[in-house]
């Protein structure tokens, strides 16, 4: 899927127009195991590529989620609050964190694209 | 009700609030009389809904929790990174003394000059055991203790008209160490980690730079390996203009071997409640006296313990005189009189030879498990390691049984779990730490017990595994909901609720 690409974080993202959708990887929730939380950014906050922007947290381990472009967060998942598991069941789809307004649309281009980012996981 | 007052240990214990029946109490007392009260409208005319009971009921409730309960005083303790070690019981006696258990912090300082003592020739103790010209004595744990550390180091680089914001933490600390940077108001930025389980010095100096305050570093690191590259390291640092914060949690490898004033530390804690012999695990008093270089010790906290003429012992409250730099007081009065006593007792116990010979025993304790584990088990790292040794789960791969599940399983042979999914480098970390108090007996016996689960786990019966444990007081937790919805308090009954 050219649309689709991820980051060495374990983010992935989805682009439509200048608004890029942000989730984490099947990969990343296998490792982490239940997630119990998620606390997610307020919207409007502007946010540079690399910053800290979520944080998930599973029986295991709490971990940040990334800003994988830079811009500003204009919608995230309003399921996560209360039903963190959506995580676990679906984390390519209904499990995504937030929507960022991307400030440079060329970002995306330079994110891991699929057989990168399976490379990174070793299940290439 | 009497099948709860039987003293089975192995039934489900009520909480005090559903033992408690209307009327009950434990002692009688008339209500006053004559006595008015100024809160007016404000006054409670209900009861705060606390249950009704009568002491030989609490007692009983107590005293059946304890049974329920896993200590170091009643089987191994593995549990790594915490340093579960036995506490002699004469050191419990020392700091039951009167004048040590019920001196009071008020009492005119003439009164406490014992007391003073007591924490000053620990403070000496530490200062010769760690190489390091000063000592807070005050933190109240070993978190507390960072705490401390990281505000002498900020008030040192103030001192000097500087602002650095930046501190450098290895994957391979403890957890609290970015945690207490955070709290200090600093960024806290990851250091990579090398192949081998040690920090990766070249990635170390790349990251600092003049707005790096601090590196916190924790040595052996909780991979279980001693940071052999420590040194260059600490001269990396100080060329930066950077300080370097030891954390102190693994001291108990160490003591005796190696002052950490000769690795370039400039501040450590010292986990006393660890490494000192003090009972924890149960949220009990801890202490984590701080230790600091020449160029953080100006700044340590208030109040600092002086001599005065006539050998008479005083506290300089104040930031003046020699304190003058000091960044203030980190915490009301003076730190936890029965864990300064239990160390002190310690230290004189063991002497200077028997401390170093804690710190041979606990790392030939945790190689001893190590390598007889190795084969079956499968090690994180290569190599001989320090006083906790780390696996990783590869030695589950195909078998469907985790690392929870092992470490439940551990459980149903006597021994509470190692630290489990911990450091988070390691994919479904063991980490597990002897200490130097337990025989070649109880290491056997585990070993035995950690073999046999790991045949297991091969064979038929690996479906087992995800219901153990199977004998214990309490089943396998739902974790998960635990985390999702937990409950936290207790509410009455809607039937009852009137």
């Amino acid at each position: 899927m050219p649309n689709l690409r991820y980051t060495k974080d374990h983010e992935w993202v989805t682009v439509d127009g200048d608004v890029a959708t942000v989730g984490i990887t099947e990969y990343a929730q296998d490792q982490l195991g239940d997630i119990v939380f998620v606390e997610l950014p307020e919207v409007g906050r502007t946010v540079a590529a690399g910053e800290e922007v979520a944080v998930v947290e599973s029986v295991k381990a709490a971990s940040e989620v990334y800003a994988p472009v830079a811009g500003q967060v204009t919608e995230t998942n309003p399921v996560l609050s209360d039903a963190p598991e959506t995580v676990n069941a679906d984390a390519a789809g209904d499990g995504w964190f937030l929507r960022i307004r991307m400030a440079d649309p060329g970002e995306f281009d330079q994110l891991l694209d699929e057989a990168a980012y399976a490379a990174l996981t070793g299940e290439a | 009700m009497s099948d709860t007052q039987s003293g089975a240990p192995d039934r489900a214990e009520p909480l005090l609030f559903e033992l408690g029946s209307p009327g009950r109490s434990g002692i009688d007392l008339p209500a006053p009389a004559g006595c008015a009260t100024r809160l007016g409208s404000a006054e409670r005319s209900t009861g705060i809904g606390l249950p009704d009971l009568d002491e030989a009921t609490v007692v009983r409730h107590y005293t059946r929790l304890s049974r329920l309960n896993h200590g170091i005083d009643t089987a191994f303790y593995p549990l790594g990174s915490c340093t579960m070690k036995h506490n002699p019981r004469l050191h419990e006696k020392l700091a039951r003394l009167p004048g040590f258990a019920d001196v009071h912090p008020l009492q005119p300082i003439s009164t406490v000059q014992g007391a003073l003592t007591v924490i000053d020739e620990l403070a000496r103790w530490l200062r010769t055991l760690t190489g390091l010209p000063a000592v807070a004595m005050w933190p109240a744990a070993g978190a507390h203790g960072e705490l401390c550390g990281l505000m002498a180091i900020r008030a040192a680089h103030e001192a000097k008209g500087e602002a650095r914001h930046r501190i450098l933490v290895p994957d391979s600390a403890h957890g609290t160490n970015p945690a207490t940077a955070a709290f200090c108001g600093f960024e806290v930025e990851k250091v990579q980690e090398g192949t081998d389980g040690r920090v990766d010095t070249a990635s170390l100096e790349a990251a600092l730079g003049p707005d790096v305050a601090a590196i916190m570093l924790t040595n052996p690191n909780t991979c279980g390996v001693f940071e052999s590259d420590i040194q260059a390291m600490a001269e990396a640092t100080h060329a930066a203009g950077a300080y370097f914060y030891c954390d102190g949690a693994n001291f108990n490898a160490l003591v005796g071997k190696v002052k950490p004033g000769d690795l370039g530390v400039d501040a450590m804690h010292i986990n006393l409640h660890k490494t000192f012999s003090t009972p924890h695990g149960g949220g009990g008093p801890g202490a984590g006296p701080t230790v600091l270089s020449a160029a953080l010790a100006p700044f340590a906290p208030l109040p600092w313990v002086l001599p005065e003429d006539g050998g008479q012992l005083r506290l300089l409250e104040q930031a003046t005189g020699p304190a003058g730099a000091s960044f203030g007081r980190l915490r009301a009065f003076h730190g936890q009189m029965g864990t300064f006593v239990r160390a002190l007792a310690y230290c004189l116990s063991y002497g200077r030879e028997g401390i170093r010979q804690v710190a041979e025993d606990a790392v030939l304790n945790a190689n001893y498990l190590r390598s007889a584990l190795a084969d079956t088990l499968s090690p994180a790292y290569p190599g001989p390691c320090m006083h906790e040794c780390l696996f990783d789960d590869s030695f589950l791969d195909g078998t469907g049984v985790t690392t929870l599940d092992f470490a439940k399983a551990l459980i149903e042979h006597g021994f509470h779990p190692p630290t489990v999914y911990f450091p988070l480098v390691v994919s479904g970390a063991l980490l597990v730490e002897p200490t130097e108090t337990e025989s070649r007996t109880t290491l056997d016996s585990f070993i035995e017990a950690a073999l046999d689960l790991a045949a297991r786990a091969h064979g038929s019966e690996a479906g087992n595994f995800a219901d153990a444990p199977g004998n214990a007081p309490r089943r396998r937790a739902d974790e998960t909901r635990a985390a999702r919805s937990p409950v936290l308090r207790w509410k009455p009954p809607a039937a009852e609720r009137g």
